[in-house]
């Protein structure tokens, strides 16, 4: 689903149940929740039991999953939009102790913002059950206004915040859980070369 | 190596019965290398004829840069370094120490530290605690021991830090409640341990059954190698051979004759030693906790501070 040639990208290696775990919480976007319904099979009413999901459906492609993530018979709540969400993942963290795994699947800017706020529960990364759907799209940082734009499919594009015309660099930023915009018309304003969409 | 210190023994103390703690400062002065919680040295003592080099984790304050302090358990069977540091060493000698090493750090993103310590397990704590305390961070430290005058550090852990110091005397029925010292911590608590193989194996198991994810699992083997039955190695790139002897590890054999192979560890965790195998005859006795089972298997790798050969020819890339 995704090129690998980008080292500081973290990688994402798929959802799979961790057995011992007393507590499981899924948090999907979009197509992220196929994710979950491919392993659905091997879900025990007892790990359904014990789980909880929390889903947004963004863009068209995930508006069909709410009533196949409702009937896996685990605890499900579903968000309007991303911010919500993530704010709900953050009381039910805080709520949780050792014992509960974090699942996420959706697009690599969900995941990175779902990341930032198991971070600040003191969950390590490396103990994150991720995988990867849905669009390649980035989320890009301006450099220069450090305004976040979502969801960038070419490059150059123009960046939401402050309108200069930015070139998305293959540096991937976990700490902010975004790629890098540089602007590129600096020397020459107005020599940008066609966007190209290269993140569908 | 690079980096060792002559450092002069200036205080020497029973922490508890069987358990000495030595103080060391540079013989040069001036500050000593920093550390941080969880760091160990290494400690050149000659024993007869051999020297032996073990390592010991520091348990004074990081704070202090005027001196190191580590303790040292009498064992049963001393293999040299324990028996030195009980009966010969003596206020005023010289010892030379390696520079400090971390291979037991605390997490410093973790939201609390749950520390389990068996008996002389206890030294890489009394660093830590230090640092805890002083960072305000929350954190417990369940400590077992044999009996309360066996417990070296019990009372000045439990003056310093109060409740957040649980003892649990074997002597007096008291055991450690493993179960419920992994449940209903909160997310971000990372557990430590360091003591005997199967109290470390227990509180492992425990908190990977609790569904615990490896990350916020740490332990410290403290393992000294395995005597054996002699053996010769033969080097490749001279052709020299070496005899390790029944009570010496096939590290210090090396570095008996000269050769000087890298480590950290000296106690088959860190995978420094790792030395290739260019051709053997018989078995290597793998003692280490670095290879893999298949790595094992393969024999193409030895960790030398802790393994063993037995057959007739071992050959090895050095
Ligand atoms: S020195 Fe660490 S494994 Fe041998």
């Amino acid at each position: 689903m995704q090129i690998d040639a980008i080292r500081s990208r973290p990688i994402y290696p798929g959802l799979a149940i961790a057995p011992l775990a007393r507590r499981h919480i899924f948090a999907l976007e979009g197509e992220g929740a196929g994710a979950l319904l491919d392993i659905a099979g091997s879900l025990t009413p007892a790990v359904l039991g014990r789980s909880q999901i929390l889903y947004v459906a963004r863009g068209s492609l995930g508006v069909g999953h709410h009533g196949a993530l409702q009937t896996l018979g685990a605890a499900f709540w579903a968000a309007p939009t991303v911010q919500p969400l993530l704010g709900r993942l953050d009381v039910e963290l805080s709520r949780s102790h050792m014992g509960t795994r974090l699942y996420l699947a959706g697009t690599e800017g969900f995941i990175g913002q779902a990341m930032q706020v198991a971070a600040a529960h003191g969950i390590d990364p490396a103990s994150v059950i991720t995988e990867h759907r849905g669009s390649l799209a980035r989320r890009v940082q301006c450099v220069h206004c450090k305004g976040v734009t979502e969801g960038v499919t070419a490059s150059p594009f123009v960046c939401s915040h402050c309108g200069l015309s930015l070139f998305v660099r293959d540096h991937y930023s976990r700490r902010l859980g975004a790629f890098q915009g540089v602007n590129i018309d600096a020397e020459e304003p107005g020599a940008v070369p066609p966007p190209e969409e290269l993140y569908l | 190596m690079k980096g060792d210190l002559q450092m002069r023994v200036t205080a020497l103390h029973d922490e508890a019965a069987g358990i000495r703690r030595v103080r060391l400062e540079p013989v040069d002065g001036g500050a000593l290398p920093a550390f941080s919680g969880g760091a160990h040295v290494v400690v050149a003592m000659q024993d007869g004829g051999v020297t032996r080099r073990n390592p010991y984790s520091l348990c004074c304050d990081p704070d202090d840069r005027t001196g190191y302090e580590i303790a040292v358990a009498r064992a049963a069977t001393s293999r040299g370094g324990s028996a030195f540091i009980h009966e010969r060493l003596a206020v005023g000698d010289v010892l030379v120490v390696g520079a400090p090493t971390n291979l037991f750090s605390p997490d410093w993103r973790a939201k609390k530290h749950i520390m389990v310590a068996g008996g002389i397990g206890i030294t890489p704590f009394v660093a830590m605690m230090a640092q805890f305390a002083r960072a305000g961070l929350a954190f417990e430290l369940h400590y077992a021991v044999r009996s309360r005058a066996a417990a070296a550090f019990a009372g000045v852990l439990q003056d310093r830090y109060g409740p957040r110091v649980k003892i649990y005397a074997a002597d007096e029925g008291a055991r450690l409640p493993l179960a419920a010292l992994v449940e209903n911590q909160p997310l971000g608590t990372h557990l430590y341990t360091c003591g005997p193989e199967r109290l470390m194996g227990a509180v492992l198991d425990t908190a990977r059954n609790a569904g615990w994810p490896e990350q916020a699992l740490h332990s410290e083997h403290f393992m000294a190698p395995p005597p054996g039955d002699p053996f010769t190695v033969t080097l490749a790139e001279s052709g020299r051979e070496v005899a390790v002897g029944p009570d010496q590890s096939l590290l210090e054999a090396l570095e008996a004759a000269g050769v000087n192979p890298r480590y950290l560890c000296r106690g088959g965790v860190c995978g420094e030693c790792a030395t290739k195998v260019v051709e053997f005859r018989g078995t290597i006795l793998h003692a280490d906790h670095f290879l893999t089972p298949e790595e094992r298997a393969e024999s193409r790798t030895i960790m030398i501070c802790m393994s063993r050969f037995s057959g007739d020819r071992l050959v090895l890339n050095l």
